[in-house]
C-alpha cells in the first residue's frame, strides 16, 4: 500500500492564540492552540500545522511556549512557521519540540538560508512555504504565471512561484507547502492547475493549500499532485470535520490513514 | 517502572521521544553520560538528519561503545529512524560513504521512488513471531520521514531462517517505491525506521510492547 494522503490541520497563532481571517484580513479570535490541536489529533489529523502570524518579537517566546504545550500531548507531527528568520529560529522551534520548520520570507530574502538549515537539521524539517499568486495586471508577467509573495500575501516578488519550488528543494528542503493566495479565504477550492505545475516541477512532497471548501475539493487536489492537503478555516469554524474529507479521499479510491 | 535513557547526541527532536515514552509509563532520562546510558535498562538512540552527521554526533559521546557494550550483555537498545540506520556496516548520503555502528550487515542508500521524503503514514509488514507489532491489526500505520533506507536484508531472518544455527531476526518491510527495512527485531537490538513516537496511538503501543516485552523480559 502506498503512504497516506495527509490532511493537515493549519492554525494561524497570535500572541498564543488562534485566529483565522478571510484572506488574511480580519482576523477572528477563537481558542487555545494546544487544546485545538489534541482536537484534531483526537478527530484524526495526520500532522497539524501552526502558523506564527505574531507581529511582535515579544510573542515569539509565546509560540515557543505554544509549541512545548503542544507537543507534551500531542503524538502526531508538527510543523510551525511563520516569523522564521535564522538558522538560530529553526534550532529553537525544533528544540521546544517542532518537529518541522516551514520558511518564507527570510528564504526570498536570502535563498542560501534554506540549504543552511537543511544542512544543519536535515531536509526532512526544513519545509519551503511558498505564498503564491498570479501576478498583478501590468506587471512583469513570470514564466508560470504565478509569483512569490511575502508578508502574508501582501508583497508581490516577482519572482516564479514555480521556479522557486525547484530552487527551494534544490537548495535542500525537504518539502514544498504550496499556498495560493488566488484561492486562499475563497472556498472555491485549491488552485488544481498551480498544484500539477509544480508537482511536474518537483519530486519532494507537495502540501496544497489555499481554497478548501468542501469535501471534493480534497480528492481533486491530489488528483492534480498533492501528496497532503492543508486546510485552517473550514476544519476551524467547523464547516468540514476531518473524517469527512478522509471518507471522500477514500471514496476516490486514495490512500488514507 | 523501566528506566530509559534516550541518548542526547546533538540529533533532533529528542523530547518527543522522551514524552512518548513517559506516556507509555517508562522512567525517562535525556542525557549523553556515559555510565547513565550503560546503566539503563533501556536505551533509545533517536536520530533524524543526515547519516554522517549523526555517526559524527554518536562518536562524540562515544555511542557505539556504549551501543556495543550493552548489547554485548543482553540489555535492551531501540534505534529510531536515523538511529536504526546507524546500527548498520554503512551509509550512503550523496555519494558520501559513512561507516555505521556495523551491528548488522547492509548498507543504508537511497530509496528508488518518485517523491522523496518517504513523508507520511505508512503501512508495514510484521511477519509472525514479531514482538513490536503485537496486537497491531495489519492496516495499522506509522509515521515515515526519510529519503534513505536498508534496501536488502543480508542475513537470515525469521521468515528465512535457512539452517541457521542462531535465533534469525524478526525483519518487518515497508514500501515506498520499492521495499525497504521498516522494523528489525534481533535479541536485545531492536529498529524502526518509523518514528513511534510521532506515530499517536499506535507508535505508544510499539514503544509499549518494548518497554513490557523485551526491556521487562
Amino acid at each position: 500500500m502506498p503512504v497516506a494522503v495527509r490532511v493537515i490541520p493549519c492554525l494561524d497563532v497570535d500572541a498564543g492564540r488562534v485566529v483565522k481571517g478571510i484572506n488574511f484580513a480580519d482576523l477572528r479570535d477563537a481558542g487555545d492552540p494546544v487544546e485545538m490541536a489534541a482536537r484534531y489529533d483526537a478527530e484524526g489529523a495526520d500532522e497539524l500545522t501552526f502558523l506564527d502570524v505574531t507581529a511582535s518579537s515579544d510573542d515569539r517566546a509565546t509560540m515557543l511556549d505554544v509549541v512545548r504545550r503542544t507537543a507534551e500531548q500531542v503524538f502526531i507531527p508538527l510543523t510551525v512557521g511563520g516569523g522564521v528568520r535564522s538558522v538560530e529560529d529553526v534550532d529553537r522551534l525544533l528544540r521546544a519540540g517542532a518537529d518541522k520548520v516551514g520558511i518564507n520570507t527570510a528564504a526570498v530574502l536570502r535563498p542560501e538560508l534554506l540549504g543552511e538549515a537543511a544542512r544543519r537539521f536535515g531536509s526532512q524539517c526544513i519545509v519551503l512555504s511558498v505564498d503564491a499568486r498570479t501576478v498583478p495586471p501590468g506587471q512583469k508577467p513570470t514564466p508560470s504565471g504565478w509569483e512569490v509573495t511575502t508578508h502574508g500575501g501582501r508583497r508581490g516578488t516577482g519572482i516564479d512561484a514555480v521556479e522557486w519550488a525547484k530552487r527551494g528543494q534544490d537548495l535542500g528542503v525537504g518539502e514544498i507547502l504550496l499556498n495560493s493566495m488566488d484561492a486562499d479565504g475563497t472556498k472555491d477550492g485549491f488552485d488544481l492547475r498551480m498544484i500539477a505545475a509544480v508537482r511536474k516541477a518537483v519530486t519532494v512532497p507537495v502540501i496544497a493549500s489555499g481554497g478548501a471548501g468542501k469535501v471534493e475539493d480534497f480528492p481533486a487536489a491530489v488528483a492534480a499532485g498533492a501528496d497532503a492537503v492543508l486546510a485552517a478555516s473550514v476544519f476551524h469554524f467547523g464547516d468540514l470535520r476531518i473524517s469527512e474529507v478522509k471518507q471522500a479521499m477514500k471514496n476516490a479510491g486514495l490512500e488514507i490513514r | 517502572m523501566p528506566r530509559i535513557v534516550v541518548l542526547d547526541y546533538g540529533s533532533g527532536n529528542l523530547r518527543s521521544a522522551e514524552r512518548a515514552l513517559r506516556r507509555v509509563g517508562a522512567d525517562v532520562t535525556v542525557t549523553s553520560d556515559f555510565k547513565a546510558a550503560l546503566d539503563a535498562d533501556g536505551l533509545v538512540v533517536p536520530g533524524v538528519g543526515a547519516f554522517a552527521a549523526c555517526m559524527a554526533g554518536l562518536k562524540a559521546v562515544d555511542g557505539p561503545r556504549i551501543i556495543g557494550r550493552r548489547l554485548a550483555g543482553g540489555r535492551p537498545v531501540l534505534g529510531i529512524c536515523v538511529g536504526m540506520q546507524v546500527m548498520f556496516d554503512e551509509g550512503v548520503e550523496w555519494g558520501e560513504r559513512t561507516e555505521g555502528c556495523g551491528q548488522w550487515p547492509g548498507t543504508v542508500e537511497q530509496l528508488k521512488a518518485d517523491v522523496l521524503p518517504h513523508m507520511g503514514w505508512n503501512t508495514v509488514r510484521a511477519p509472525v513471531g514479531s514482538t513490536l507489532f503485537a496486537g497491531l491489526d495489519a492496516d495499522t500505520r506509522f509515521y515515515f520521514v526519510h529519503s534513505f533506507a536498508v534496501r536488502h536484508w543480508e542475513l537470515p531472518d525469521s521468515e528465512h531462517p535457512g539452517n541457521s544455527p542462531i535465533r534469525p531476526p524478526v525483519v518487518t518491510w515497508a514500501h515506498h517505491g520499492e521495499d525497504f527495512v521498516a522494523a528489525v527485531e534481533n535479541g536485545a537490538l531492536a529498529a524502526t525506521q518509523f518514528h513511534p513516537e510521532k506515530s499517536g496511538d499506535a507508535g505508544a503501543q510499539v514503544l509499549r510492547n518494548w518497554l513490557q516485552d523485551i526491556v521487562g523480559a
